[in-house]
C-alpha cells in the first residue's frame, strides 16, 4: 500500500502535535500548515432522517476535529457525477481522503476515479474491497443485520398477530440480511411469526413507501421496519395505521414516540473520526473495514416506552451474547422461502463471516421473493 | 385471524389507494384542464406542486394550522401560475418552454427555501372516517377520506358544470378555441388565458400541499415522484373533461396501489411490472380510445400541443 | 438560442458586409443580452439571502469553464444531454412534442449492455457495432412507436411518450435485477460487468468519454438533415401544416414515424454510451434524468441541432459548478436549480424581441 507521502507528512504533523499542539492552534497537516481536507458525498439530502443522515452526524462529529477541514456534497448521483464530484474536491479542495457513502458509488465510479489519484484516499461504505482492487481504496461498513436482530427481538414480543412487516428498496445482499435478520430475532420469541416484506424498488420514493407501509398493514402486520433511504414516511405512516415501528440508519423515535420500540442506527461519528485520526497520524486504514455493536460501528436506540419486560431483558441478554462476538443470527437448521438449505443443524454464520454479503435469499418465514 | 381478509385485501387496497393517492393527481389535472382549455399549457406544475408541498408543510408548521399551509401553497401556486400567464401573453413566447423552465425554477427554489423544514414535524390535515359501520380495521383504514379529497371531488362536478352552463365557462372555452373570435366577441384572450392559469397553479400547489400535509404527510425533496408531470399528461387523457379528470386521477391511484398489495398476498416476482401498472392501464386506455379519423376530440383549438 | 457556432456555418446569402453582419448579429446578441438579464435577476435573489453574486459567478466560472479539468467535468456532463436532446428536437420539426426520450436512454442501455453479455470474448470489433445497433435500434422502435401511435391511431405523443418512459423505467428495473442481473452484482443490481475491451475510453488527451464526439456528430448530422436534405424539408411543411403537407403528396406518416425514430435513435446511443463509456454494465443509473434534461435543452435551442451544443453544454457547466458552490458558499445544492431556472426563463422570454430592434433589420435602416 503505497502511502509515502501521506505518511510522512502524517509523520510530521504527529511529532509536532505531541510537541505542541495545545499551543500552536491551526498547526496542520501536510507542511505544517495545511489541514487534512477530507471529502463526503452522499447520494441523497443530508437530512432525510436515514442512510445520509446517519453519515452527515458522522461528517460533523469529523468537522470538530482539529486539523481538518470537512467539504461535503449532497444528492450526488451514482452516474458520471459521482466521478467529477470527487475529482472536483481533489482538485479544487485538495481532499486528501474522501468517503463517497453511497452503495452504487463503488463499482464502477470508486474504481475508475481512484488509480488517477493515487495520493488521495477513497473510503467507500459497504463496498467489497477486494485483493487486486486499488490499494489507495478501502471498504467499511457495520454489522447492521445485528441490529435488525435485535429490533426483531422487540417486535416478536410486540406482535398480536404474529405478523410483522418489512419495507424494503431493492433485494440486493445488505437488504436481504436485514429482512431475515428481522425475522430471526421475532421468531427468537416466537417461532410461528412470519415477516411479510414488500419491495418498492427504489431507496427514495416516498408515496410508495406510504403504500407498501398501507398495503402491510392491511396484510395484518403490526410491527413494521423499512430498509429505506430515509424512513421517514414509513415511521409515520405505520404509527398511524397503530402498529408497532422499529428504526433504521438513525434514531426516528421522535417521529412515534409512543409506537417506537428500539431501532438499528449508524455510529459513524465514532468511526469516521478514528479514520482520520489514522490519516492524521500518517497511519493507513485498513483496505477492508467491518465492525458491529461491540466495535461501536452500530448502536441501538433506547428502547421505547411499550417495550414490555420480558423484551427488555430478552432484547438485553441477546445484544450481551452479540457484544461477546462471534453471534449467529443465520444459523442451521434453516431453509430459505422456496425450501432450499441455507444451514444444516450445527452451521452457522457469524456476523463477520463475508459470506453474509452475498446474501440472495429470504429465510422460511418471510413472505417475499428476491427478484 | 378475523383480520386476515385474504385476497379481499386487493379491491379493499385499490380503492384504499385512489382515494389516498389520487388528490396531487385531481388538483393539478383540474387546474391544468382549465388552463388548457382556455388554449394554454403549463408543463410547469411539477414545480409548482413541489413548491406547494414546501410552502403549505412550513406554513403549516409555523402557524400551527395546516388549513393555513393549504392556503398558503395556493396562494404561492397562484403566483406560479401569475408569472407563466404573464410571461407567456408576450409575443413569440413558446408556453410549453416556459413551462419546463418554470418547473426547475420552482423545484429549485422549493428545495432551497425548504431546507429547514425538513426535520420539523407540521400538524396533518384531518381525515373523515367513513368506515365506521364497519368492525374491519382495514376496511375503516381504506375509508378515511381526506378532506381536500372531497373538496377535489366536488370542485371536479362544479367545473364541469361551469364549462357547459355558465358565461365563465363559455368565455373560457371561445378563448381556448379560437383567439380570433374570442377578440371578435370582445374579449381580451391573454387576459383570460392568464387568470386560467393562475387558478391552475393555486389547484396545483394546493396538491402539493395534500402531498406534505397528509399522505405521505412530510416534506422532503424526494416527496413527489412526478405527480405534477403525470397529472398535466392526464389532462389530454381525460379529454379536458373535468369528470373525466377525477376518473383519471382515481384510476390512476388505484392501480398504484396494485403493486405493493400484490406483494403482500404472495405476488412478489415482478413487482417492477405491477409498479408499472397505472401506466401501462392509462396508455391502454388511451390507444382504445384514441381514433386518427377524428381529432383529439374536446381539444382547445388554440391548444399548442394538440395542433 | 443560436449562438456563433451556427453562424459559421450557415451558408452565406449574400455578399458580407454591413447588412448581413447585423441581421445575424440578432440571434447572438439577444440570447446573450438574456442570459446577462437572468445572471442579474438571480444576482438579485443572492443578495437577497446576503450572499455575493460576485463570488458566486466566479465559483461557477471556475468550476464550469475556468481550467482543463472544468472543462472535462462539463463536457462529460454535456455528452449524454445532446443526444437526448436530440430525441426532443427532431420530432419537434414535424411539431411533435415528445417528452419520453428516458425511455429510450435507458432501454438502449439495456440492450447494449446485454448485447455486450452476449458477445462476451467476441472480438470488439464486432461486439462494439452490435451493442450500437442494439441500442439504436431499440430507442428507434420505443420511440417510433410513439409517433406511429400518433399518426396512425391519433394517439398524443406528449402523454404516450411520458407514459412509455415511465414503463420503460419499470421494465429496464426487471430486467437488470431479474432476468438478466449478473448474481456477482452484489450491491448494485447490473448486468454483468462488459469485456474490457468493449469499454470505451476518453477522447486522447482528454478525459472526456467518446460520447461527447458522438454527440457533436450527431448534432451536426441532424442539422444536416433538417437544413440541408429535402427529407428535412419536407418534415418542416409538413411541421408547419399536415393538411397542406398531405395535398401536397408528401408521406406524412413517413416522416412523422422516421423523424421519432431517429429520435429515439439518437437517445438510444445516449444509452450505450453510458454503458460503455460510465458504468460498464447496465444498471438503475440509466435513468438519471437526461431525458428530461434534453427536453428543456431543445427547447432553448428552438429545435435547432447546432444551437443544441453550446446550450447542452452551459447547462452542464452550471451542473458542473454545483458542487463548489455548495462547498464554498454553504448554498444548498438546489441552487443552481434556481439559477437555471431564472437564467432559461430569461432566455425564452427573450424570444419576444426579436423583429424589435431596427438596428437588426437593414431594410428599415433607411425608412427610420
Amino acid at each position: 500500500m503505497s502511502f509515502s507521502p501521506l505518511s510522512r507528512r502524517g509523520f510530521l504533523k504527529g511529532s509536532a502535535a505531541v510537541a505542541g499542539a495545545a499551543t500552536l492552534p491551526n498547526l496542520g497537516y501536510a507542511d505544517g500548515h495545511s489541514p487534512l481536507t477530507v471529502g463526503f458525498v452522499y447520494v441523497g439530502p443530508k437530512d432525510d432522517f436515514g442512510y445520509n443522515q446517519a453519515h452527515a452526524e458522522g461528517a460533523a462529529a469529523v468537522k470538530a476535529m482539529e486539523g481538518v477541514v470537512v467539504v461535503e456534497e449532497e444528492n450526488v448521483a451514482e452516474t458520471i457525477d459521482v466521478q467529477k464530484s470527487m475529482e472536483s474536491m481533489i482538485n479544487f479542495d485538495d481532499a486528501k481522503l474522501l468517503f463517497p457513502t453511497s452503495f452504487g458509488y463503488f463499482d464502477p465510479h470508486v474504481l475508475a476515479v481512484a488509480p488517477k489519484n493515487p495520493d488521495v484516499r477513497f473510503q467507500h461504505a459497504a463496498g467489497l474491497w477486494t485483493e487486486g482492487m486499488p490499494s489507495n481504496v478501502g471498504s467499511y461498513f457495520g454489522y447492521i443485520g445485528m441490529g435488525q436482530y435485535l429490533n426483531g427481538i422487540t417486535a416478536g414480543h410486540a406482535t398480536q398477530t404474529k405478523k410483522i412487516g418489512f419495507v424494503a428498496a431493492k433485494p440486493i445482499p445488505q437488504v436481504l440480511l436485514n429482512i431475515n435478520s428481522f425475522l430471526l430475532g421475532a421468531r427468537q420469541v416466537d417461532p410461528e411469526i412470519t415477516c411479510q416484506v414488500i419491495f418498492t424498488g427504489e431507496w427514495s420514493l416516498a408515496v410508495k413507501e406510504a403504500e407498501a407501509t398501507n398495503a402491510l398493514a392491511d396484510a395484518g402486520c403490526d410491527v413494521i421496519t423499512c430498509h429505506v433511504d430515509g424512513p421517514k414516511v414509513v415511521m409515520e405512516t405505520a404509527a398511524g395505521r397503530d402498529c408497532f415501528v422499529c428504526g433504521y440508519h438513525a434514531n426516528q423515535a421522535p417521529l412515534a414516540p409512543e409506537k417506537y420500540l428500539t431501532g438499528a442506527e449508524w455510529n459513524w461519528a465514532g468511526i469516521y473520526t478514528s479514520m482520520v485520526q489514522t490519516v492524521l497520524d500518517g497511519g493507513t486504514i485498513d483496505n477492508f473495514v467491518r465492525g458491529g455493536l461491540a466495535d461501536g460501528f452500530i448502536k441501538m436506540s433506547p428502547l421505547g416506552p411499550a417495550v414490555s419486560d420480558a423484551s427488555r431483558a430478552q432484547f438485553e441478554a441477546t445484544k450481551a451474547e452479540i457484544m461477546a462476538g462471534g453471534f449467529a443470527a443465520i444459523k442451521g437448521p434453516l431453509k430459505d422461502n422456496t425450501g432450499n438449505v441455507i444451514a444444516a443443524d450445527g452451521e452457522g454464520f457469524a456476523e463477520d463471516d463475508i459470506a453474509l454479503e452475498s446474501m440472495n435469499y429470504l429465510v422460511e418465514g418471510v413472505i417475499g421473493s428476491t427478484s | 385471524m378475523d383480520t386476515d381478509l385474504g385476497y379481499w385485501i386487493i379491491p379493499l387496497a385499490i380503492i384504499g389507494g385512489a382515494i389516498r393517492v389520487s388528490t396531487p393527481f385531481l388538483f393539478v389535472s383540474l387546474g391544468e384542464a382549465l388552463t388548457e382549455r382556455s388554449g394554454r399549457i403549463n408543463l410547469g406544475l411539477e414545480g409548482t406542486l413541489v413548491f406547494g408541498a414546501m410552502s403549505g408543510y412550513a406554513v403549516a408548521y409555523l402557524t400551527g394550522s395546516p388549513w393555513l399551509g393549504v392556503l398558503a401553497a395556493a396562494l404561492c401556486g397562484a403566483l406560479f401560475g401569475l408569472v407563466h400567464g404573464v410571461i407567456c401573453s408576450l409575443p413569440r413566447v413558446n408556453d410549453i418552454a416556459i413551462g419546463i423552465a418554470m418547473m426547475i425554477l420552482g423545484m429549485g427554489l422549493a428545495f432551497y427555501f425548504g431546507k429547514p423544514f425538513v426535520q420539523p414535524v407540521a400538524p396533518d390535515l384531518p381525515a373523515i372516517s367513513f368506515g365506521w359501520w364497519s368492525d374491519i380495521p382495514q376496511v375503516r383504514a381504506a375509508l378515511e377520506v381526506n378532506v381536500l379529497f372531497l373538496i377535489g371531488a366536488g370542485l371536479a362536478v362544479l367545473l364541469w358544470w361551469m364549462l357547459r352552463a355558465t358565461r365563465v365557462g363559455l368565455t373560457l372555452r371561445v378563448v381556448g378555441d379560437s383567439t380570433d373570435a374570442a377578440r371578435a366577441m370582445g374579449l381580451r384572450p391573454a387576459l383570460i388565458r392568464t387568470c386560467a392559469t393562475a387558478v391552475g397553479g393555486a389547484f396545483a400547489g394546493v396538491g402539493g400541499a395534500y402531498l406534505s400535509l397528509y399522505y405521505p404527510g412530510s416534506w422532503n425533496e424526494g416527496i413527489s415522484s412526478g405527480q405534477g408531470l403525470m397529472a398535466v399528461a392526464l389532462v389530454i387523457f381525460a379529454r379536458w373533461n373535468p369528470l373525466a379528470c377525477f376518473g383519471a386521477a382515481l384510476l390512476f391511484g388505484g392501480a398504484g396501489a396494485l403493486g405493493p398489495v400484490l406483494q403482500s398476498v404472495g405476488v412478489s416476482e415482478g413487482y417492477y411490472l405491477f409498479f408499472a401498472a397505472p401506466y401501462v392501464l392509462t396508455l391502454g386506455v388511451l390507444i382504445a380510445t384514441s381514433s386518427p379519423k377524428r381529432a383529439m376530440t374536446g381539444a382547445p383549438g388554440e391548444l399548442s400541443i394538440t395542433k | 438560442m443560436t449562438l456563433s457556432v451556427s453562424e459559421n456555418m450557415t451558408p452565406t446569402r449574400s455578399a458580407f458586409g454591413w447588412a448581413a453582419l447585423a441581421r445575424r448579429a440578432e440571434a447572438v446578441v439577444i440570447p446573450i443580452a438574456a442570459l446577462l438579464a437572468g445572471f442579474a435577476v438571480f444576482s438579485l435573489f443572492l443578495m437577497l439571502q446576503g450572499k455575493s453574486p460576485a463570488e458566486f459567478f466566479a465559483l461557477v466560472y471556475r468550476a464550469g469553464f475556468g481550467t482543463a479539468f472544468s472543462w472535462e467535468n462539463t463536457l462529460s456532463r454535456a455528452a449524454p444531454l445532446l443526444l437526448a436532446a436530440l430525441c426532443v428536437a427532431l420530432p419537434a420539426r414535424l411539431g411533435l412534442v415528445v417528452i419520453g426520450g428516458e425511455g429510450a436512454i435507458v432501454l438502449g442501455g439495456v440492450g447494449a449492455g446485454f448485447a455486450g453479455v452476449l458477445l462476451l470474448g467476441a472480438p470488439a470489433a464486432l461486439a462494439l457495432p452490435v451493442m450500437v445497433v442494439a441500442a439504436i435500434a431499440i430507442g428507434a422502435l420505443w420511440i417510433g412507436a410513439v409517433g406511429a401511435l400518433r399518426h396512425y391511431r391519433g394517439v398524443n405523443e406528449t402523454i404516450a411518450s411520458l407514459l412509455m418512459a415511465y414503463i420503460a423505467i419499470a421494465l429496464m428495473n426487471h430486467l437488470v435485477e431479474g432476468p438478466l442481473r449478473d448474481p456477482a452484482s452484489l450491491n448494485k443490481p447490473s448486468t454483468a460487468p462488459l469485456d474490457e475491451a468493449f469499454r470505451l475510453g476518453t477522447i486522447p488527451g482528454w478525459d472526456v468519454h467518446w460520447g461527447l464526439a458522438f454527440g457533436v456528430i450527431a448534432c451536426v448530422a441532424a442539422w444536416v438533415l433538417i437544413d440541408k436534405t429535402t427529407w428535412g424539408f419536407a418534415a418542416r411543411i409538413a411541421g408547419g401544416n399536415v393538411r397542406a403537407a398531405q395535398v401536397q403528396g408528401l408521406p406524412v406518416g413517413k416522416l412523422i414515424v422516421g423523424f421519432t425514430a431517429l429520435g429515439g435513435a439518437f437517445a438510444g446511443l445516449a444509452g450505450f454510451f453510458e454503458v460503455a463509456a460510465v458504468h460498464g454494465s447496465a444498471n438503475a443509473s440509466l435513468a438519471s434524468g437526461y431525458g428530461y434534461t434534453g427536453i428543456l435543452i431543445a427547447f432553448l435551442a428552438r429545435h435547432n441541432p447546432l444551437a443544441i451544443i453550446p446550450v447542452a453544454i452551459l447547462l452542464a457547466g452550471f451542473e458542473a459548478s454545483s458542487g463548489l458552490v455548495q462547498r464554498r458558499m454553504d448554498l444548498p445544492d438546489a441552487t443552481v436549480l434556481v439559477l437555471q431556472g431564472f437564467v432559461f426563463m430569461a432566455i425564452l422570454m427573450s424570444e419576444t424581441l426579436y423583429g424589435r430592434f431596427k438596428i437588426f433589420a437593414p431594410e428599415r435602416w433607411r425608412t427610420a
